[in-house]
């Protein structure tokens, strides 16, 4: 079955990308080779089509209102034109989505969600907007996104634009930026790898000649197309969870490790804050850990984790790491086993191989 | 893509090079590429008997974990140690790096193999 393809499909194949289906998207997993395009943007840029995620944007007399009720963080404290992560939760504490809350002001936001979750996403949020006076669009299908990241990344993106990129802080996007002559939606220095860098947001008809000049003025500095493949070993290196994996319906942001952005002293009431409240009042059962394997073998998601014979949990997400060389995990155990140098088993092809519980902030510690 | 004449070849991507009554067994061309940059290898353990279909090696990159499955059943004499230092080998030169040489328990399983010729259409069409 064919998937959906952005705009840049062609420009993939040009580039000898391995394509796959991801979140029935056709996508590049990889062009010239996982390692390589990891340690460009570790050490150099990458440049990644992300046209796949979507693009809600929430307009009203009650938008501030209302994405305090549906959102876990608070978004009454957002500057305009500030960008915040959030999770939208169930009320019973799992999360339904996590995601970027841009605000262009009180009456004008827009939610940046995952691919795979743009209509489950939607089906939530029109259902949660009963009495708010807003207005719902989903402009994913119009709204192409590239994401240009590495520690060269603002250095090439100047290049090709007046705007003063040093003006654009870490969580923040600037309207109308001009890149080679085109003008975009917006940009914003975000990203989902670790490593600084932007995110241009503009129409499918510009995404391919910006692409093109981004790859070109690029090339000095080694920037490279980067694919899915690297997009999540460079997430998973950096504490970024993925939703299915570290998050879902039945994880919650809490067992996650990610109560930062769960304010639950906010002013607003908000869905699934009575779960959450239980949870942080000494609820949890569950929770999220790194771990090195000490054995042979690489973890991978869903190998089950063992205690003395006792099944403590699952992996949620495992690499041989490749800016660390070690084969490394996280897994969701018991929280009574969390301890760091506790000694776990993962279950690989049946067997079990030994692992010790390290911090789960994996570049930081090497 | 390279395919080596004389050698039999399975549906999953082993090729079996058979030496009197002794087989080497390893990964094709077309199975290093769709695996991309091979990180890691299991191997299986010497007189390990294995029967055809078995999963007797798992060979991983850094985006994957895939099982090598036996291509006929055999015991193992002996397995390719280099690679577990460099299973890099494998992306480079697949056809010679070997993963284990096993006795044929029962020559006449090589009948339901692919020659090199079938295997070419074969991959070719999957490609």
């Amino acid at each position: 079955m064919d998937g959906k393809k952005t705009r840049l499909y062609e420009e993939h194949k040009n580039l000898g990308a391995k394509i796959v289906n991801y979140a029935g998207w056709e996508m590049p997993v990889q062009y010239e080779g996982l390692v390589q395009e990891h340690n460009a943007v570790r050490n150099e840029a990458g440049l990644f089509d992300v046209s796949h995620m979507g693009n809600i944007s929430v307009k009203g007399k009650d938008a501030l209102p209302f994405l305090d009720y549906v959102m876990t963080n608070d978004i009454s404290k957002l500057n305009e034109h500030q960008i915040v992560y959030t999770f939208m939760c169930y009320p019973e504490g799992g999360v339904v989505e996590d995601l970027l809350v841009y605000k262009t002001n009180d009456e004008e936001f827009n939610l940046i969600v995952n691919a795979a979750n743009i209509d489950k996403d939607w089906d939530w949020i029109n259902e949660q907007k009963k009495d708010f006076d807003v207005e719902l669009e989903n402009l994913s299908p119009e709204t192409a996104i590239i994401a240009i990241q590495g520690p060269k990344a603002q250095e090439i993106l100047q290049k090709l634009t007046e705007t003063k990129l040093d003006d654009v802080k870490f969580f923040y996007f600037k309207d109308d930026v001009e890149i080679d002559g085109v003008k975009t939606k917006m940009i914003s220095r975000t990203g989902y790898t670790g490593e600084n860098g932007f995110e241009i947001y503009l129409t499918n008809d510009d995404v391919v000649k910006v692409w093109n000049s981004l790859l070109e003025a690029g090339k000095e500095e080694g920037l490279k197309p980067t694919g899915l493949g690297c997009r999540d070993t460079l997430r998973f290196e950096a504490m970024l969870p993925l939703y299915g994996q570290e998050l879902s319906k039945d994880i919650s942001p809490l067992e996650a490790g990610l109560k930062f952005f769960v304010k639950l002293n906010k002013e607003s009431d908000f869905i699934g804050k009575k779960a959450l409240q239980a949870q942080a009042d000494g609820g949890l059962e569950r929770t999220l850990v790194g771990f090195e394997l000490l054995g042979r073998g690489i973890p991978r998601e869903g190998y089950e984790v063992y205690k003395n014979g006792e099944k403590i949990g699952h992996v949620t997400t495992g690499y041989m790491s490749p800016t660390l060389n070690k084969n490394i995990g996280n897994a969701l155990i018991k929280i009574s086993e969390k301890e760091l140098g506790n000694e776990i088993d993962i279950m690989i092809r049946k067997k079990p191989v030994k692992a010790k519980i390290i911090s789960k902030n994996f570049l930081k510690n090497k | 893509m390279k395919v080596v004449k004389g050698l039999y070849y399975s549906e999953d991507h082993e090729w079996v090079k058979v030496e009197g009554d002794e087989a080497y067994i390893g990964i094709s061309d077309f199975a290093q590429h769709q695996l991309g940059d091979i990180v890691y290898i299991e191997l299986p353990e010497i007189d390990d008997e294995l029967e055809k279909e078995d999963d007797f090696s798992a060979v991983e990159s850094v985006k994957a974990a895939s099982d090598v499955y036996m291509p006929v059943s055999g015991k193992v004499l002996e397995v390719n140690e280099d690679l577990l230092d460099s299973p890099e080998l494998l992306n480079s030169d697949p056809f010679e790096s070997w993963i284990v040489k096993i006795e044929l328990t029962d020559k006449s399983q090589l009948d339901d193999l692919m020659s090199s010729e079938e295997y070419e259409e074969f991959t070719s069409e999957e490609a």
